[in-house]
């Protein structure tokens, strides 16, 4: 069954046309990486997936029912999405935060219960965060922050998760942290992964599936190995790069050339 | 405040205290006067053992209750008003009187007086039409960039909160003689003027209080920024239309029967939050609590610091919360 199907969607804003006619499909407890040069429709199209962007044309169904059927809760509790920044004015504690991911399952005036609670400190175990439960989310280096927000995805218990460029401001460790750790959530949980990133060679060692997308379009979509050659990237990326096997995971190494 | 206690727990440390408070300014506002009816009095009149037509139960009934009263229930309404715009906003300067909200109400207000509207429904209706108007500026102001991109939103707000200014003096600029004392002294904060029987239109700020403590987890949860609430599960549009029509609502009546007290609405949630975090569900009622201490207080002070007479209890409002306002600039800067 496909957890994800996107039917040929349009997507303008201001007069600009973000996606332009994109089609794409996802398995369930697939791990597909989206990549692409700047400005392809990679956030858009995560967007659309989530209800955030009003899609122009065409369709997008989650296990083929329509995403328009869904009520805000329902697809929270469907869908999680990690977004690339989130503002801190007023800051929560971790733990607060994390069990924020409840929203979804409570009603008006109800409480966490036990439940609610317990879940939140496994989502914060799964994370390696329950040490930091209770400082407050401004005092924490970035990987830590990156490492409360998946938490709080997780504690919406979604069958698919959304991810923005997780790793883009980490260093290499935390990286490779947060992509291991979806690895295990995928393979414990059976979670549906999308993720968005412009780190090719992290994709090529944990996608099971990239899809590239270019100018508001899917125009491959393939395993690391068929997609990551040199023609299909020089000719979206625009500059050469080489590929060859990483020498400890054997997944295609991207190296660019100066 | 310790997080690990449940929620209610904390919902009673928090109220119990603040509702004390608010206690004690009630019966400190009541029993304190310029005419010498004291503590004594108020104790014996409240508990009905005094003549019902002796001069001080009509000054404790007629004068200083519902000025007190009406201190608290303000005091409240523009204290969560602030709160709401502050969350809204995700800005902790954001407040009904900065904003423009109250200026828009007020001149509203202003031309129903002078058109000589009756003060319901005539001016409650004009003062909400003039904040609601001042509101949707707002929002096209803001829709322009993303909304509530910090400052400039801000800025946009104190620009039409200048404007406002400035058409309050021309219409005053337009009034008779006769007039022009009393729109003044509203104008900056009269709680002198009021009397028991527009208590019903007063309290009609108590429904908005209900809705804004129902909508405080979706309220916690748009501290994120929209995006974040919405795919957490808020109905960001629905959730942000009910509270910015309530609190304009709300404010426009604290406006009518007040007139411009500015800064409650940043010095309370601001001291508020320091002290309890950033929780709604603990700093609605919280603010409601607090708001109405801290107007009584203000009054107390606007009526006893000059020898004869008093002052607009706007007056002291600003001369507290615009220090701290700038202070608050100050450190956010650094």
């Amino acid at each position: 069954m496909n957890a994800v199907r996107v039917d040929n969607i349009t997507v303008r804003a201001g007069g600009k046309i973000l996606v332009d006619g994109l089609s794409c499909e996802v398995k369930e407890s697939e791990f597909l990486v989206i990549i692409g040069p700047n400005g392809a429709g990679k956030t858009t199209l995560l967007k659309s997936i989530c209800g955030l962007n009003k899609v122009q044309s065409g369709r997008i169904s989650l296990y083929d029912k329509p995403l328009g059927s869904f009520s805000r809760r329902d697809l929270a509790a469907t869908m999680s999405l990690v977004p690339q920044n989130m503002e801190m004015e007023f800051s929560f504690s971790v733990a607060e935060t994390v069990l924020m991911g409840r929203y979804p399952y409570l009603g008006m005036l109800e409480q966490e219960k036990r439940a609610d609670h317990e879940i939140a400190r496994q989502a914060m175990e799964f994370t390696r965060v329950d040490h930091l439960a209770k400082r407050r989310l401004d005092q924490l280096s970035g990987g830590e922050r990156q490492r409360v927000i998946i938490a709080r995805s997780i504690c919406q218990q979604p069958r698919i998760m959304l991810l923005d460029e997780p790793t883009a401001a980490l260093d290499p460790s935390h990286q490779l942290t947060i992509m291991k750790l979806m690895q295990r959530l995928r393979e414990e949980q059976n979670t549906t992964i999308i993720m968005v990133s412009h780190d090719l060679n992290l994709a090529a060692m944990f996608a099971h599936r990239i899809v590239l997308l270019q100018e508001g379009r899917a125009v491959q979509s393939g395993i690391p190995g068929e997609l990551l050659v040199p023609e299909v990237l020089q000719q979206v990326y625009g500059c050469l790069m080489h590929v060859d096997t990483h020498p400890v995971t054997g997944t295609p190494r991207v190296s660019l050339v100066p | 405040m310790n997080n690990s206690l449940s929620i209610q727990r904390r919902l009673v440390l928090v109220v119990l205290p603040l509702g004390l408070v608010l206690l004690g300014a009630l019966f400190t506002g009541i029993s304190y006067g310029s005419s010498g009816v004291g503590f004594g009095d108020m104790v014996r009149i409240l508990l009905g053992r005094a003549g019902p037509d002796s001069v001080a139960a009509a000054i404790i009934w007629e004068i200083r209750f519902p000025r007190v009263v009406l201190a608290a229930v303000v005091g409240a309404t523009l204290a969560l008003g602030g709160l709401v715009f502050q969350a809204l906003l995700r800005n902790p300067l954001a407040e009904p009187y900065i904003l423009g909200v109250s200026g828009g109400s007020a001149i509203g207000a202003i031309i129903a007086l002078l058109i000589g509207l009756s003060p319901f429904p005539g001016v409650a209706t004009a003062s909400f039409a003039g904040s609601m108007l001042v509101l949707v500026l707002l929002i096209m102001l803001a829709a322009g960039s993303s909304f509530g991109r910090r400052d400039s939103l801000l800025l946009g707000g104190v620009m039409i909160n200048a404007l406002c200014g400035a058409v309050i003096m021309f219409l005053i600029s337009l009034a008779q003689n006769t007039q022009v004392q009393h729109v003044l002294f509203w104008l900056m904060g009269d709680l002198s003027i009021f009397s028991r029987q527009q208590l019903p239109v007063l309290l009609t700020v108590l429904p908005c209080f209900v809705l804004i403590f129902i909508l405080a987890r979706p309220m916690n949860l748009l501290l994120m920024g929209r995006e974040n609430a919405a795919v957490l599960g808020v109905e960001v549009n629905l959730v942000t239309n009910l509270l910015l029509v309530a609190t304009t609502f709300m404010v426009s009546v604290a406006v009518c029967h007040s007139g411009l007290i500015g800064f409650v609405g940043l010095v309370v949630p601001h001291i508020l939050r320091l002290a309890i975090g950033p929780d709604h569900r603990l700093l609605v009622p919280a603010s409601i609590l607090g708001g109405a201490s801290y107007l009584i207080f203000c009054d107390l002070l606007a009526r006893s610091l000059p020898a004869a007479g008093e002052m607009p209890v706007g007056v002291i409002t600003a001369m507290i919360g615009a220090p701290l306002f700038i202070f608050m600039m100050w450190r956010a800067r650094r």
